[in-house]
C-alpha cells in the first residue's frame, strides 16, 4: 500500500498552525516583570523618536545667567553648566544612546554566532582559525582598540557601531561555540543526519533554535555593556562630540558639579539605571517565553 | 538465502577506528542480507558492533577518526560504496531510516514534533509546508498517535516515551524508506509500551512493505519480530540462522550462553543463581588468538587459541563461526588440517 498517495485531499483549515513565536509571545505577556520593561523601553523608544515635539526646551540654547539652576516647575530635572535644560538633554541623549545600545549589539551577536556555530560544528581548521581570531580579540585590551578604531576611522556613530561590535563579536562567538560542542553530541543531531539533512541544515534549523534562549540573555546584558562603553569612548573624546549628547557623556560632564547640582549626573545616571533594568527584565522574561519546557 | 529479492546486501563489512592506542577493528568481516519485507535481527551484548554495524551502513560514524570499508554494500541494487558523503547523504532518511534507542533525546526540544517528523520530505521531496504537515498528519494516523492535529504542534517534552517513540517511527518511515534500522528502539520504554510499539512495527512492515533490521540485546524480542537472525560478538557475526533454527539448533556456544541465561518460569530453581556466560567481551584493542570466544568457551579445544574459524554452513541458511560445532574444513578451505 502506498501511503504518499491523497495527501493533498486534507482540507487546508483542518491544519491549523499555531507558530512557536505565537506561543512565545503569549508566555511572555504573563511575565508582569518582563512586561513593565516592555512598557519602560517602548515609553523611552516613544520619547526618544519624538523628543523635538515632547521636550520642553531647546536641547542647545545656553543660557549663562541659568546654569547648575536646582529642579523647577520650569528645570523639571534642573540646568547643567550651560543653563541647559537636563530633562531635554536626556531625552536627546536617549536617542544616541538606546541606538549605540542596541545597534552594534545585534552586529557582534549575528557575527558571534556564525562563527561560533560554524567554529564548533565544522571543527578542524575552521575552528582553529575563528577561535585564535576570537583569542586575539580578547586578548587586545578592547578599550585601547575600539579607540584605535575611532581614531583612525574618525569619531562619528558609524564607526562607534563598527568598533563595538568588532570587540564584542569574540566573547558571544566563544559561548555559542560551547553550546554548539555540547549538542552536536545529542541524540537529536545524529537523528537529524540520518534523516540525510545537510550540514547547514543541521546547524541553522537545529543548533541554532538551541542557543536562541542564550543569545538573549547575551543581548540583554550587553545593552548596558554598551551603554556604558559608548559613555568611556565619548568621555575619552573620541565617541559622541558635543554639542551633541548621549548619557555616558551627560555624567562624564556632569560628575564636575557633583556637589554644586547633583542632578546634572544623577539624572542621566538614573536613566542608565532604569533603561538597563529595564532591558534585564526583558530578557529574563524572553529567555523563559522561548524555553519551551517552561510553557505551561 | 533468497538472492533474487534481497534489499539489502552486506559484504565483508570492516569498521576501524585509529585512536591512541592504533587500530582497533570493531567490525570484522561482517556479512549478511536483508530480504524484501523481512526483519532481521542483530544481537549481541554491549560492544559487540551491533549498532556500529548500523552507523556503518549509514555512513554516520564519528568522522575523522573512523574508516569504514566493505567489499560491497548493495542496497536494492544501489552499491553504497560507490556513493561519495553527499550520495550517502540522499540515501539517509529517503531509502535507509533509522530509528533511535532514546526517543527522549533523540526529538530535538526546541522544535515542534510535527517539523521534526516532516524534516525527512523536508529535506528530501521538496514539498510545500502545506503538503508536508499533511503528510505528517496521515503518519501519525497510521502510527496510533491520539490526538493528531493537536500533536502536530507539541514539543518532545509534552509527549510521553511511548508517544515519541511513535514519532520517531512515523519519521522513519516517512519517505517509505526500503530499510529501517531499528537501534534498540524499546529499551527505554516500559514493558507495556514496548510491546505496543513492536507490534506497531511488524504491522507497518506489512502494510508499508519496509524491511527491517532490529537491533536488540533482548532474545524475547528477537524470538517474537525477527524472521533472521545475525548473533555478534566482538565486532564479528558468529551465527546465522532462521529464527526457528537459532532457537531450536543454536550451534555456536555463545548463542546457547544467550539461550540459558534466559529466566524460564517454569524452571523451579529458587535459591539457585541464574546461568551465566563467564569472563567479559574481550578488549577489541587485544583480542585473544585464534577464535574471539575461545576465553569464555565451555568446549575449547586447542585449535580454537590457535586459529580463527570462519563462519561455516550447517544447513540451509545455518551459518556458525566454531572449530567444534560447524564443520571448519569445508569451508575453511584445508587452511587447518588438526
Amino acid at each position: 500500500m502506498s501511503l504518499t498517495s491523497e495527501m493533498t485531499a486534507l482540507a487546508p483549515d483542518v491544519i491549523e498552525e499555531t507558530s512557536f513565536l505565537r506561543d512565545a509571545l503569549r508566555a511572555f505577556r504573563k511575565n508582569r516583570m518582563a512586561m513593565v520593561g516592555l512598557f519602560f523601553v517602548v515609553t523611552l523608544i516613544l520619547a526618544a523618536v519624538f523628543a523635538p515635539w515632547i521636550s520642553p526646551h531647546d536641547p542647545y540654547r545656553v543660557a549663562l545667567d541659568e546654569q547648575l539652576l536646582p529642579a523647577s516647575s520650569t528645570y523639571w530635572l534642573g540646568t547643567d553648566n550651560f543653563g541647559r535644560d537636563i530633562l531635554t538633554r536626556i531625552l536627546y541623549g536617549a536617542r544616541v544612546s538606546l541606538v549605540v545600545g542596541t545597534v552594534p549589539s545585534l552586529i557582534a551577536l549575528m557575527i558571534g554566532t556564525v562563527m561560533g556555530i560554524l567554529s564548533g560544528y565544522l571543527g578542524g581548521r575552521t575552528d582553529f582559525v575563528v577561535m585564535r581570531l576570537a583569542d586575539m580579540m580578547i586578548s587586545f585590551p578592547s578599550l585601547l582598540l575600539a579607540m584605535v578604531v575611532m581614531y583612525t576611522l574618525g569619531a562619528n556613530l558609524l564607526n562607534i557601531f563598527i568598533a563595538l561590535a568588532l570587540v564584542g563579536w569574540a566573547s558571544v562567538a566563544r559561548v555559542v561555540r560551547s553550546q554548539t560542542l555540547a549538542l552536536k553530541g545529542k541524540e537529536f543531531i545524529e537523528a537529524a543526519r540520518a534523516n540525510g539533512a545537510s550540514r547547514a541544515t543541521i546547524m541553522f534549523r537545529h543548533i541554532f533554535p538551541n542557543v536562541v534562549p542564550t543569545l538573549i540573555v547575551l543581548f540583554s546584558l550587553s545593552i548596558p555593556d554598551a551603554i556604558m562603553w559608548e559613555s568611556s569612548l565619548s568621555f575619552l573624546g573620541v565617541g559622541v562630540q558635543p554639542p551633541g549628547s548621549s548619557w555616558g557623556l551627560l555624567v562624564a560632564k556632569g560628575k564636575e558639579y557633583l556637589f554644586q547640582a547633583p542632578l546634572v549626573a544623577i539624572a542621566p545616571g538614573v536613566a542608565i539605571l532604569l533603561t538597563v533594568l529595564a532591558f534585564n527584565f526583558i530578557g529574563d522574561g524572553l529567555r523563559d517565553a522561548l524555553d519551551p519546557s517552561m510553557k505551561d | 538465502m533468497a538472492t533474487g529479492d534481497t534489499v539489502l546486501r552486506v559484504r565483508e563489512l570492516r569498521t576501524e577506528f585509529r585512536g591512541d592506542r592504533g587500530h582497533v577493528r570493531v567490525l570484522d568481516n561482517v556479512s549478511f542480507d536483508v530480504g524484501r519485507g523481512r526483519i532481521v535481527g542483530l544481537v549481541g551484548e554491549s560492544g559487540s558492533g551491533k549498532s556500529m554495524t548500523a552507523l556503518s551502513l549509514m555512513g554516520l560514524t564519528p568522522k575523522p577518526q573512523s574508516h569504514v570499508s566493505a567489499r560491497s554494500i548493495e542496497l536494492d541494487g544501489v552499491e553504497l560504496t560507490a556513493l561519495g558523503a553527499d550520495g550517502l547523504r540522499r540515501i539517509r532518511g529517503r531509502d535507509i531510516a533509522m530509528v533511535f534507542q532514546e526517543p527522549m533525546t533523540s526529538l530535538n526540544p526546541v522544535r515542534k514534533v510535527g517539523d521534526q517528523v516532516g524534516e525527512p520530505l523536508a529535506v528530501h521531496k521538496g514539498l510545500t509546508r502545506r503538503q508536508i504537515r499533511a503528510r505528517v498528519l496521515e503518519m501519525f494516523e497510521l502510527v496510533g498517535i491520539p490526538e493528531p492535529k493537536a500533536r502536530l504542534d507539541a514539543y518532545p517534552h509534552e509527549l510521553s516515551g511511548g508517544l515519541r517513540q511513535r514519532a520517531m517511527i512515523a519519521m522513519g518511515l516517512i519517505c517509505e524508506p526500503k530499510l529501517l534500522i531499528a537501534d534498540e528502539p524499546t529499551t527505554a520504554l516500559d514493558v507495556t509500551t514496548q510491546a505496543q510499539i513492536l507490534r506497531l512495527m511488524r504491522e507497518l512492515r506489512d502494510r508499508v512493505g519496509t524491511s527491517i533490521i532490529m537491533i536488540t540485546h533482548d532474545l524475547g524480542i528477537i524470538a517474537e519480530m525477527c524472521d533472521e537472525v545475525n548473533v555478534m560478538y566482538a565486532g564479528q557475526i558468529v551465527e546465522q540462522a532462521d529464527v526457528f533454527d537459532l532457537f531450536e539448533r543454536p550451534s555456536h556456544p555463545y548463542t546457547r550462553g544467550l539461550l540459558a541465561s534466559i529466566p524460564k518460569s517454569t524452571e523451579k530453581r529458587i535459591g539457585r543463581r541464574m546461568p551465566s556466560i563467564p569472563g567479559r567481551v574481550p578488549d577489541l584493542a587485544r583480542l585473544p588468538v585464534g577464535c574471539r570466544f575461545s576465553p569464555r568457551c565451555g568446549d575449547v579445544i586447542s585449535v580454537c587459541r590457535q586459529e580463527e574459524p570462519a563462519l561455516a554452513g550447517l544447513a540451509e541458511g545455518h551459518f556458525a563461526r566454531c572449530w567444534v560445532h560447524a564443520p571448519q574444513a569445508a569451508t575453511a578451505g584445508g587452511r587447518d588440517a588438526s
